[in-house]
């Protein structure tokens, strides 16, 4: 009794209590991707160890990788050495690889939870930060950083200390135009990027019990945004049954045991976080981001704010080169912003719900004038069932242009970058100085926000269309 | 690892928050091996845009060109898991980050690799910017758990026991969870038959 979701998963995956709140813990899958796996399966080598559960392991190339239409992963120079070093290395350690153009191939973050790899009650990892996106479907899913990956690929297991525990809870219902995005956005505002540091969180409330799958794994995806690497969602009716029937799900009889455990995966009525929130989500507007960091973030139709209540202190430095480097004038509405780069796609929004609300804003619209507007689907296969409902039509019509999976302009690595000084609006989670490209002007909103930004040249209410 | 007791030398105040780790060191430099990292820490505040030094960046003026401590704002190293910050750091000589906050991986890839994320208050942190300029020398020391300064303020911090041992000893973790090979065995050989669709469905398909 008095255990939380995260107790539940944490103590099942004990090997040994090292004292003192530390742990040994079993890793239940790790997720390799091309900037992170093949520098620590080469330490591996160097250290003369073999991959101690290969199956346990999937890898697939996502961040240095071109997402120009008829690329192959030697499409770019450097992001091309990843590839193959990360296709030869998986090879000989018998970890299984998702090529390009194949299905199951995508970003780490959008493929592992659509094929079923992801499960609730599993512990996961992989060396990226948005790997607690996977928290959404009841995983402890976090990021760590290469020497951890070397660790997990030698023994399966990870040192670590119980973090904090945390609970936010959401209550009522979103309002038109309003996503999983704006909740976070909003959320990030509030509280700050480094309320969740040291927390495992959990999200729960009426709000979430009506969230789609897509949705929640969305709302997880920025909770590293709020300074926590890890972030749950129990897993529920919705969960099981869009796990059902997935390429890597238990299926048959087992797919009846393993719902049978998975209900008993919630926090006790009884149980105590360290922290507890409360947001009332029905008054959450479309929102987005004004700043370089993902707490500099406002109502769309709110006013863009003035640093001159922390003036001369670091903080109040910190809010005035943002606005700077932004090019944005305190004090003005953030709407009717003049945009030139929308930018649909990233682990945070390029899932096929995505894509829907996107193209139903976009459909008989026109992209407008001097705006280039990209929409990179998340994977392989969601770029094929948008193909098949058509979506893929919708956008080129209206101008978008539709690209292979990838990384792609989230974080400019494979080089598709906004231009210095451009401004852009991006479904990805990240506003920080440079993220995509030298100088480049982000601004952090939901697929529906981008859409409506792309249709009209300026930041747009996208409730207004 | 590079084991960790103690460093002195200059202080360099960088108190801007949230400085994330696409600042530290920007994500283009994929090509680059762990060693050859130094020249890209902090590169978008190091360089001007037509790539000569920013004078007005704490690091580049004289009297903390290689200071071996920063003292840093809120919520450092947030952002991506890249332990190539840590490395970028490390290669201009920083064995010493002391913040109100830090991110929370990062803090782990610091620990990795011998760098010490000390933990002080924003207002002990003012205190100790206000004191470093180009006669100050600082001191952060593991074995007593102080920061020092030669004007004579001493400002003691705590570290998780288990982290400063490692530190200290510069002990490797994969070596240490290796001599847990046999008890990891039997864990997952029991994990096999209670949680069988863990296990089962990507053994088959591999
Ligand atoms: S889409 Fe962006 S945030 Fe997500 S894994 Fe790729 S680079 Fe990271």
């Amino acid at each position: 009794m008095h255990k939380t979701l995260f107790d539940k998963v944490w103590y099942a995956h004990l090997i040994r209590d090292l004292g003192d709140e530390w742990a040994l813990v079993h890793i239940d899958r790790h997720l390799l991707h091309d900037l992170s796996g093949p520098l620590a399966l080469e330490e591996l080598e160097r250290r003369g160890l073999s991959v101690r559960n290969p199956e346990l392991s999937v890898a697939t190339p996502d961040h240095a990788i071109s997402s120009e239409p008829g690329r192959t992963g030697m499409t770019l120079e450097k992001g091309g050495r990843l590839w193959r070093a990360l296709k030869e290395r998986t090879r000989t350690s018998g970890v299984r690889f998702f090529e390009l153009g194949t299905p199951g191939h995508g970003i780490v973050h959008v493929m592992a939870p659509e094929l079923g790899l992801v499960l609730p009650g599993t512990t996961l990892v992989c060396g990226d930060s948005h790997t607690c996106t996977n928290g959404g479907l009841g995983a402890l899913a976090f990021g760590i950083g290469t020497s951890d990956v070397a660790h997990v690929l030698a023994t399966q297991t990870l040192r670590l200390r119980k973090p904090k525990s945390m609970r936010v809870r959401f209550e009522g219902r979103l309002g038109r135009c309003v996503s999983s995005k704006d909740l976070m956005l909003d959320l990030i505002a509030r509280f700050g990027t480094s309320a969740g540091t040291g927390c495992a969180i959990e999200y729960g409330g009426s709000t979430i019990e009506a969230m789609d799958v897509e949705a929640r794994l969305t709302l997880c995806n920025l909770s590293i945004e709020l300074g926590a690497n890890m972030a749950m969602i129990a897993p529920d009716e919705t969960t099981f049954s869009w796990l059902q029937g997935r390429p890597f799900a238990p299926s048959g009889s087992q797919f009846d045991r393993a719902v049978a455990y998975w209900q008993g995966l919630n926090s006790d009525p009884d149980a105590i976080f360290d922290r507890e929130e409360y947001v009332d989500a029905s008054e959450v507007p479309p929102t987005i981001t004004w700043g370089t960091s993902p707490e500099h973030a406002i109502g769309v139709d709110g006013i863009i704010p003035h640093p001159r209540e922390v003036h001369g202190s670091p903080a109040g430095k910190a809010l005035e080169a943002a606005l700077s480097y932004m090019g944005l004038e305190p004090g003005r509405p953030i709407a009717g912003t003049k945009v030139d780069y929308v930018f649909i796609g990233s682990c945070a929004n390029s899932r096929l719900s995505d894509l829907r609300v996107a193209a139903g804003l976009v459909r008989g619209r026109r992209v407008a004038g001097g705006v280039r507007a990209w929409v990179v689907a998340g994977s392989e296969n969601v770029k094929r069932d948008a193909e098949a409902e058509g979506l893929d039509r919708i956008f080129t019509e209206a101008g978008f242009e539709w690209r292979e999976p990838s990384c792609s302009m989230c974080s400019a690595v494979n080089g598709e970058r906004v231009p210095p000084r451009a401004r852009s609006i991006s479904t990805s989670n990240r506003n920080f100085v440079g993220r995509q490209g030298p100088e480049a002007r982000t601004h952090i909103a939901s697929p529906a926000t981008a859409a409506a930004a792309a249709v009209t040249g300026f930041i747009t209410d996208p409730r207004a269309l | 690892m590079q084991a960790f007791s103690f460093v002195s030398g200059s202080a360099a105040p960088l108190l801007i928050p949230n400085i994330d780790t696409d600042t530290i060191v920007r994500v283009e430099v994929i090509s680059r091996s762990p060693e050859e990292l130094g020249p890209c820490a902090f590169e978008v505040l190091r360089y001007l845009p037509g790539g000569a030094e920013n004078p007005d960046f704490v690091l580049n003026q004289p009297q903390f060109r290689g200071a071996p401590i920063l003292l840093a704002g809120p919520n450092f190293g947030c952002g991506s898991s890249r332990e190539r910050a840590v490395w970028a750091l490390l290669g201009i000589g920083i064995r010493c980050i002391v913040a109100p906050s830090f991110g929370d991986i990062f803090l782990a890839n610091c620990y990795r690799n011998g760098l010490l994320p000390v933990v002080l208050s924003e207002e002990n942190i003012k205190e100790l910017a206000s004191q470093a300029n180009a006669e100050a020398s600082f001191k952060a020391d593991l074995v007593t758990l102080t920061i020092s300064t030669s004007t004579g303020s001493v400002f003691t911090f705590e570290v998780d026991e288990r982290r400063r041992q490692t530190l200290l000893q510069g002990l490797d973790e994969i070596e240490m969870t290796l001599k847990d090979t046999a008890t990891i065995e039997a864990w997952q050989t029991r994990d096999r038959a209670a949680r069988p669709w863990v296990w089962q469905p990507p053994t088959a398909l591999v």
